[in-house]
């Protein structure tokens, strides 16, 4: 302690305070003072254009979803229609073959009535051709039959045979 | 102050600034010729601890027996009655007395003492000189070095801060290699320290004494042989800027903390015991922290300054194939540790000047004491 206290010069103890005091103001003014302005506006500067990024990655995001959106509605949409058309022609084809199948049906009924009454129509022209033409051979026959008596009196005999088989 | 042959190994590589400097020749004293080897490196090594009224670079002893000293003087500024203003050449490195208006001046041990016309020192029984000290201002060589300092450092980062301004926010040259030093006392010693709102205050003063601490100790381990941070008035100076920025930005909470450590949660009569004991013991740490401060500064710096020039100076007293170049290894292991020590003791004190400010500058949330009223 006492080589200490002899050591302690007060004259190198004034100028190192005097020295470092006019030091600290010089370095505080013209260095420390612009460096940590700089340094701070620099990492102002970082921390802003990070921020920037973020909201631009968001505002992607946004942006992304939001075609997203739109695409899927899009494709939704699409969807439906297809669906839609598929229906409509569904219907259109059920519809197409409820009609054929009536048109048929109707025009076989229409075929049949007509066949029936054609055929009605054909059985009665038949009818009445035998009738005539029964009637005919029956007058040719006649005619021929009743030409001589003898002939006339057999078939009387024929006839009357008949009625008695019967 | 008989420099010999050694410390031109030395002092080499202050040799290119010889040319700059002017050399003094003295007569070798007879007497002086058989001291010991020992004692010499001994006494080497104590005056260069010491701060010094002229810059010697080096010296060396001619064939004929001539001390020459390469250096410069340094101007002696004395407050004796008046101020008294002369070159320290006068003294021819303590060999002479510097006689102005009327008054005779001795440096002896480094030290400019008052004597007669024959220079006369009177010891006391201790063999401590008893002559009047005039009060010395000198611009010695440690003041230089402050000097020299201090304008590097304002050449260094006055031209970071200009860099910045041109170069659009990005350091350019040496300021590469300081900001990212700037940045770690802000981000890890200011800020953790004494906290995210206050730190910006203390960083002007952390910043400058990190760097002329740092700055003078490498200059230190420069073979120009300084020795200013293992000086005690310098570690004073600094510690108690250190004292006085602690305590003038204290807040109410620190001193509060000093003289009423428990406050409210306490009765008046259970304080009595804490203002035996309790407040003392806080009141001597106000004094130990900065205590501290500059006896761990300027013990490190002298016990480093010590150890690499015995080692060095065990050189000379080995004179083997052997001893010497182990000296030698040993003195370069040592000096490259000293290098870590310069920069080490420079954080530290930045360090602890920071821890500090943070406990004075600190203000306590009074959650604690709320519910100690409960």
């Amino acid at each position: 302690m006492a080589k200490l206290i002899e050591e302690f010069s007060v004259g190198l103890f004034f100028w190192q305070t005097l020295l470092f005091g006019l030091l600290l103001f010089l370095m505080w003014k013209f260095a420390w003072k612009p460096i940590l302005k700089a340094v701070n506006d620099r990492e102002d500067g970082i921390k802003d254009a990070l921020a920037a990024a973020e909201d631009a990655k968001k505002e992607m995001q946004n942006v992304t979803a939001d075609s997203e959106k739109l695409l899927k509605e899009a494709r939704g949409e699409r969807e439906a229609m297809l669906k839609e058309a598929r229906e409509i022609k569904d219907k259109i084809v059920s519809d197409a073959k409820e009609q054929a199948q009536v048109e048929g049906d109707k025009l076989v009924k229409q075929a049949q009535a007509t066949i029936e009454s054609e055929k009605k129509a054909a059985v009665a022209e038949i009818k009445a051709q035998v009738a005539n033409l029964s009637v005919e051979i029956a007058e040719k026959v006649i005619k021929e039959e009743l030409s001589d008596k003898k002939k006339q009196l057999k078939l009387v005999d024929d006839m009357l045979g008949d009625i008695k088989l019967n | 102050m008989r420099k010999t042959f050694f410390t031109r190994f030395l002092l080499i590589g202050a040799l290119f600034l010889g040319q700059f400097t002017f050399a003094s020749e003295t007569k070798e004293d007879a007497n002086e010729q058989g001291k010991d080897l020992k004692t010499e490196i001994k006494e080497y090594i104590s005056h260069h601890l010491q701060d010094a009224h002229d810059f010697s670079l080096f010296s060396y002893t001619k064939e004929n027996g001539e001390h020459k000293y390469v250096g410069f003087p340094l101007p002696v500024i004395l407050w004796d009655n008046g101020l008294k203003v002369f070159s320290s050449s006068k003294f021819h490195h303590g060999e002479t007395l510097a006689e102005v208006d009327g008054n005779y001046y001795k440096l002896y041990h480094s030290k400019i003492y008052k004597t007669d016309a024959e220079g006369t020192i009177n010891y006391d029984e201790e063999h401590h000189a008893t002559n009047v000290k005039p009060l010395d201002f000198s611009i010695t060589k440690n003041v230089v070095m402050i000097i020299v300092t201090g304008l590097l450092m304002l050449w260094l980062f006055t031209s970071l801060a200009r860099s910045y301004a041109k170069n659009n926010g990005v350091p350019t040259g040496a300021g590469r290699f300081f900001e990212p030093i700037v940045l770690y006392i802000r981000d890890d010693i200011a800020r953790p320290n004494i906290g995210e709102k206050r730190y910006r205050k203390y960083m002007p003063f952390l910043l400058t004494i990190f760097f002329f601490i740092w700055f003078l100790n490498m200059f230190g381990l420069t073979p120009l042989g300084i020795n200013v941070t293992g000086n005690i008035a310098i570690t004073v100076s600094l510690a108690i800027m250190t004292f006085l920025i602690t305590n003038f930005t204290g807040t109410k909470d620190y001193w509060m903390h000093q003289f009423d450590p428990l406050g409210k949660s306490l009765p008046w009569y259970g304080k009595i015991p804490l203002y035996i004991i309790l407040v003392p013991i806080e009141l001597l740490g106000l004094i130990i922290k900065p205590f501290s401060l500059l006896i761990r500064l300027y013990a490190n710096m002298q016990a480093g300054h010590i150890v690499l020039m015995s080692l060095i100076g065990l050189m000379f007293i080995f004179k083997s194939w052997l001893g010497s170049p182990l000296s030698f290894g040993l003195a370069f292991a040592i000096s490259l540790i000293e290098v870590l020590v310069a920069l080490l003791q420079a954080y530290i004190f930045t360090m602890l000047s920071a821890l500090y400010f943070g406990f004075a500058s600190e203000e306590h949330e009074h959650e604690h004491e709320a519910e100690a009223a409960h």
